[in-house]
């Protein structure tokens, strides 16, 4: 190492040191990462109203025998903590796609009116058809958030040139979460009994989802995974604007297709199973940037794993603040991620994208 | 080079597409876009106020609306237009060109079409302390306590909200797009807070916030006239006076340095106008959404300037707020929605129309 | 414009005038430092090209004369007073900066974009006076952009942009002007053109102009003085024929080059050695 360096220190131009030093610094990024991812998905088993020791989870894990602390493990808190790590690692996923597509920082899934579609359509689900239960609001949710999506690109398209352009999709998802949000606004004021129902659901939660509801929605969120890693090159030429990406042989028109189908998938899958969480997908592509710089193949991988970190870690202490009850998740990451946020914010020049 | 030299040929005097308007020592661009625009939306304001006066439970033509406003009319109807609907009317109008006046001035220093009010903050810290005096408050809050205290709280929520996203900003300066990402920050905590405060709430006090929390101009009189009006009637010249500045930094900082331009100056004295003015708005009439969003963006495009024109923005936010209040008020039958579920209905179908034909545009 | 008529025979009168001048001053941003210890007078009436390799601190000397970055240590000069005292307005009506790569907003007329120049002759009530308009006029008349006066910016070719851009520091009617690599982005005719434009500027008008530049050639050819720096140091100063040696190329560019005389002009003309057939 010191040999390394003494010779780095002579060249002139220090290319190579900082190329080596760029994957190391990645790799120990990813690492990080899953060791972290690891640390929590055992927390998240162990910790919660009833704390169990690490000795009970572990064998509740290979050798369940039938105790209570088998049955809380194996019933509750694994699914909880599989869906925390899906639903954190899509919503980590989309909020880099969509950064990607739209070239703006400042994008997160609910900029495509992924929340907003799902919202409605589950105010819809409750006011009109009766709908009362997490199962049922399900497919409302991931129908609603499709359908917002697509409309929101659809129009985005229409407003630029031919393919929409990241103001257009920006203002078009503005413009069509207001108005949504009009509609949902409208339907509870009007319906008390709505409201009471949709203000739990407003509040991004892992509570109370089984295994059921996980399954509902994994199909899509692998799905969606595997479109948006596939993207990653796509989306390095498409960083360089999309002039070189298509002299580079890229079809633009396809690319953007494709991402807002893995968008919406990711998001809406994730909103289906758990409501609205927002802040995932903000910030995670910021964090995940500060150390695997805007290539695409490391950005995309790093922030699944972020957001299924950082999901889950809320919902722990989500679980520990406030019992016997707990907070909500979507609450906790709002209270704990943005001053965090603001921190990264002040401290480095934000990467432009 | 086909330019001709100075001394060749005598430079030509007008400089085409800016056409000057000159008395004494004021001098400007004469931009008939921009003119017809205010005018014409002007009318549309008069003729929506004119309306949401007459339209009612007790209907009074608009002859007899004037009338009334010269001193004539019966006593019945002087109470119902100069106590209930004028005053009302009145704040939409003046929350509504508040709110868009200061949406003009934020998407202008951040350079973000994105960027408002109800985006980065300032909206949400107003709700925030409004909603915590509802639901923590609880029955004690009634008559008029809420009506004094509600809006104070909100105002003092969005004041204390900007000073902590200025203050946590400032770093060697102020930057607009450091300013936004920190206001989305601060809007995330504060929106969860509420959010929690609407779950640990009870049903009723639940959906009185939700009323607020749209924006509402029921039940307001002359007592939120009269600070908004104020607020305005200061703020609104101040913004005129430093849009002067607001061009030159349209450009990159360094441009806007070497123009003269004291950036964080000018910077922190028009987020202080566009701060005052969303905070006011909000005190007076809830956060009613998406004016500052979307009444800036349509005055833009249908002037074709480079940044939001404040005076079309104006008037645009105000015709917006009082149009929907009419809505908001007389098309469903008994039932009154809060003015803000209007004015997004009605705001993001025009916005997005002009996105598309602007789009149609450029692909002719 | 009178007052740049006078100023052309004052030139006359005085030539070794420092009109602008950086004392020993250290720059950089945050902790690094870019340019220490650094001084430079820029005499009235002069052409200054400012050369070196990439990242040697060109354009943060350029940022600091025009006081859009503060010296760490040192003081920047304008015509004897410390250029961070002067209010900024004011030092606006005397030397003007055309940054790198400068961006205008979506949709910004030529005409507008120009008249933008005339920001520090203006208040908020006096925005468009017939002063005003005569300068924007001329300015867009002497960089050939009259007839694109209501086309938008970004509607521009690279050249056209540029000649924009100029004209808006034109239309700030100041005796210095700053340019950050004028010429970047543009082939080989329009580069010749800016500088031509320069070039009148400072003949006809007697404007006192310092630029970033990376040709050297045409560096030589256009400037009076040439300015070469690396790692953030001067390595030499004085005319073209002065700077521009075989030696001094190695030590500041680690260029092998032969310098012959440019057989349009007579400036020195760099002719790299390379590998490839020699």
């Amino acid at each position: 190492m010191a040999v390394g360096t003494a010779q780095v220190a002579e060249a002139p131009r220090r290319p190579p040191r900082s190329k080596r030093s760029l994957r190391t610094r990645r790799l120990a990024g990813l690492i990080a990462l899953v060791v972290l991812l690891v640390v929590v998905v055992f927390l998240s088993i162990a910790l919660g109203t009833k704390v169990i020791p690490l000795s009970n989870v572990w064998s509740a894990l290979v050798s369940p025998t039938g105790t209570e602390d088998d049955i809380v493990i194996r019933s509750l808190r694994i699914p909880r903590t599989v869906l925390g790590v899906l639903v954190g690692a899509a919503l980590g996923l989309a909020g880099a796609l969509i950064q990607g597509h739209t070239r703006n920082p400042l994008a997160d899934p609910g900029l495509l009116g992924v929340n907003m579609g799902a919202a409605f359509f589950v105010v819809v689900g409750i006011y009109v058809f009766g709908v009362t239960t997490l199962f049922g609001y399900v497919w409302f949710a991931f129908a609603g958030a499709m359908v917002a999506s697509v409309a929101v690109f659809l129009l985005g398209a229409a407003g630029g040139r031919g393919s929409p352009t990241p103001v257009t999709l920006a203002l078009a998802g503005a413009a069509l979460t207001f108005l949504l949000s009009g509609l949902v606004s409208a339907i509870i004021l009007i319906d008390t009994d709505t409201l009471d129902a949709y203000r739990f659901w407003n509040v991004g939660s892992l509570a109370g989802r089984d295994a059921e509801i996980a399954g509902q929605v994994v199909g899509f969120l692998v799905v969606g995974t595997l479109i948006a890693l596939a993207s990653a090159p796509a989306l390095n030429a498409l960083s360089l604007g999309e002039d070189v990406a298509r002299s580079l042989g890229q079809s633009v028109r396809r690319t953007r297709v494709l991402g807002v189908v893995a968008i919406t998938l990711l998001a809406g899958g994730a909103t289906a199973a758990c409501g609205p969480i927002g802040f995932v997908g903000l910030v995670v592509p910021h964090v995940v940037r500060a150390f695997t710089g805007p290539d695409y193949r490391w950005l995309l991988p790093a922030s699944g794993l972020m957001g299924a970190v950082l999901l889950l870690a809320a919902d722990v202490v989500g679980r520990l603040v406030a019992r016997p009850g707990e907070l909500q998740v979507g609450i906790v990451l709002a209270l704990v991620g943005a001053p965090f946020f603001i921190a990264l914010v002040r401290r480095r020049k934000m990467m432009s994208i | 080079m086909a330019a001709p030299t100075s001394d060749t040929a005598p430079p030509p005097v007008r400089v085409p597409g800016r056409t000057p308007v000159r008395r004494g020592p004021v001098s400007g661009v004469w931009r008939p876009r921009n003119v017809l625009v205010i005018v014409v939306a002007s009318l549309v304001l008069l003729l929506a106020l004119a309306v949401n006066i007459g339209r009612g439970e007790f209907p009074i033509s608009i002859p007899e609306v004037l009338a009334v406003l010269f001193g004539g009319g019966d006593a019945g109807q002087q109470f119902i237009v100069l106590e209930l609907r004028l005053p009302r009317s009145l704040t939409g109008l003046l929350v509504g060109g508040a709110l868009a006046v200061s949406g003009a001035i934020l998407q202008s220093i951040a350079r973000n079409p994105l960027a408002s009010p109800d985006i980065i903050g300032i909206t949400w810290g107003a709700s925030a302390a409004a909603v915590t005096l509802i639901v923590l408050g609880g029955s004690g809050l009634v008559g008029s306590l809420a009506a004094v205290g509600l809006p104070i709280a909100a105002l003092v929520g969005g004041l204390v909200t900007a000073v902590l996203i200025y203050t946590l900003s400032w770093r060697r300066g102020i930057q607009g797009f450091r300013l936004v990402l920190v206001g989305i920050g601060i809007n995330a905590m504060l929106a969860a807070l509420v959010n929690w405060l609407l779950i640990i709430a009870q049903v009723y006090e639940a959906a009185r916030a939700q009323v607020w929390l749209n924006g509402s101009l029921n039940a307001r009189g002359w007592e939120h006239v009269v600070p908004v009006g104020l607020a305005l009637v200061i703020l609104v010249p101040a913004a005129l006076v430093l849009s002067f500045v607001m061009g030159a930094l349209q450009y990159s900082d360094d441009t806007a340095k070497a123009l003269g331009v004291r950036v964080n100056t000018a910077r922190s004295l028009l987020l202080l106008v566009a701060v005052g003015l969303a905070a006011v708005a909000t005190a007076g009439a809830g956060p009613i959404v998406f004016v500052a969003l979307v009444a800036p963006q349509i005055a833009q495009r249908l002037v074709g300037s480079a940044r939001p024109p404040i005076g079309a923005s104006l008037v645009i936010g105000a015709a917006l707020t009082v149009i929907s209040d009419v809505i908001a008020r007389t098309a469903f039958g008994a039932v009154e929605l809060p003015v803000g579920v209007v004015t997004a209905v009605l705001g993001a179908p025009y916005l997005l129309y002009l996105l598309i034909r602007q789009g149609r545009e450029a692909r002719a | 414009m009178t007052s740049t008529r006078t100023e052309t025979t004052a030139q006359g009168e005085q030539t070794d005038r420092v009109r602008l001048a950086a004392e020993g001053v250290r720059l950089g941003y945050g902790d690094r430092t870019i340019v220490d210890d650094l001084d430079l007078e820029v005499l009235h009436g002069t052409v200054t090209a400012v050369i070196g390799p990439n990242g040697c601190g060109k354009s943060t000397l350029l940022r600091a004369l025009g006081r859009l970055l503060a010296p760490t240590k040192g003081h920047v000069l304008l015509d004897g007073r410390r250029i961070d005292r002067m209010p900024t307005k004011e030092v606006a009506t005397v030397l003007g900066l055309l940054p790198q790569a400068p961006t205008a907003p979506e949709g910004l007329t030529v005409g507008d974009l120009v008249a933008r120049g005339r920001h520090p002759h203006q208040a908020w009530y006096r925005q468009w006076s017939g002063d005003d308009e005569e300068a924007v006029a001329e300015a867009l008349a002497w960089t050939g952009i009259a007839d694109l006066a209501e086309r938008p910016v970004d509607e521009l070719s690279g050249g056209q942009r540029q000649r924009a851009w100029i004209s808006m520091a034109l239309a700030q009617g100041t005796e210095l002007l700053l340019l950050d690599e004028p010429t970047t982005f543009l082939d080989l005719a329009h580069q010749v053109e800016v500088l031509e434009l320069v070039d009148r500027l400072h003949t006809e008008r007697g404007r006192t102009v310092v630029m970033v530049l990376h040709d050297l050639n045409l560096a030589a050819r256009y400037a009076d003085r040439l300015v070469a720096m690396r790692d953030g140091r001067i390595m030499a100063s004085g005319t073209p024929a002065e700077v521009i040696t075989e030696p001094l190329l190695r030590e500041v560019f680690g260029l092998d080059a032969r310098v012959v005389p440019d057989p349009v002009a007579g400036t020195p003309l760099v002719v790299p050695i390379g590998t490839h057939r020699v």
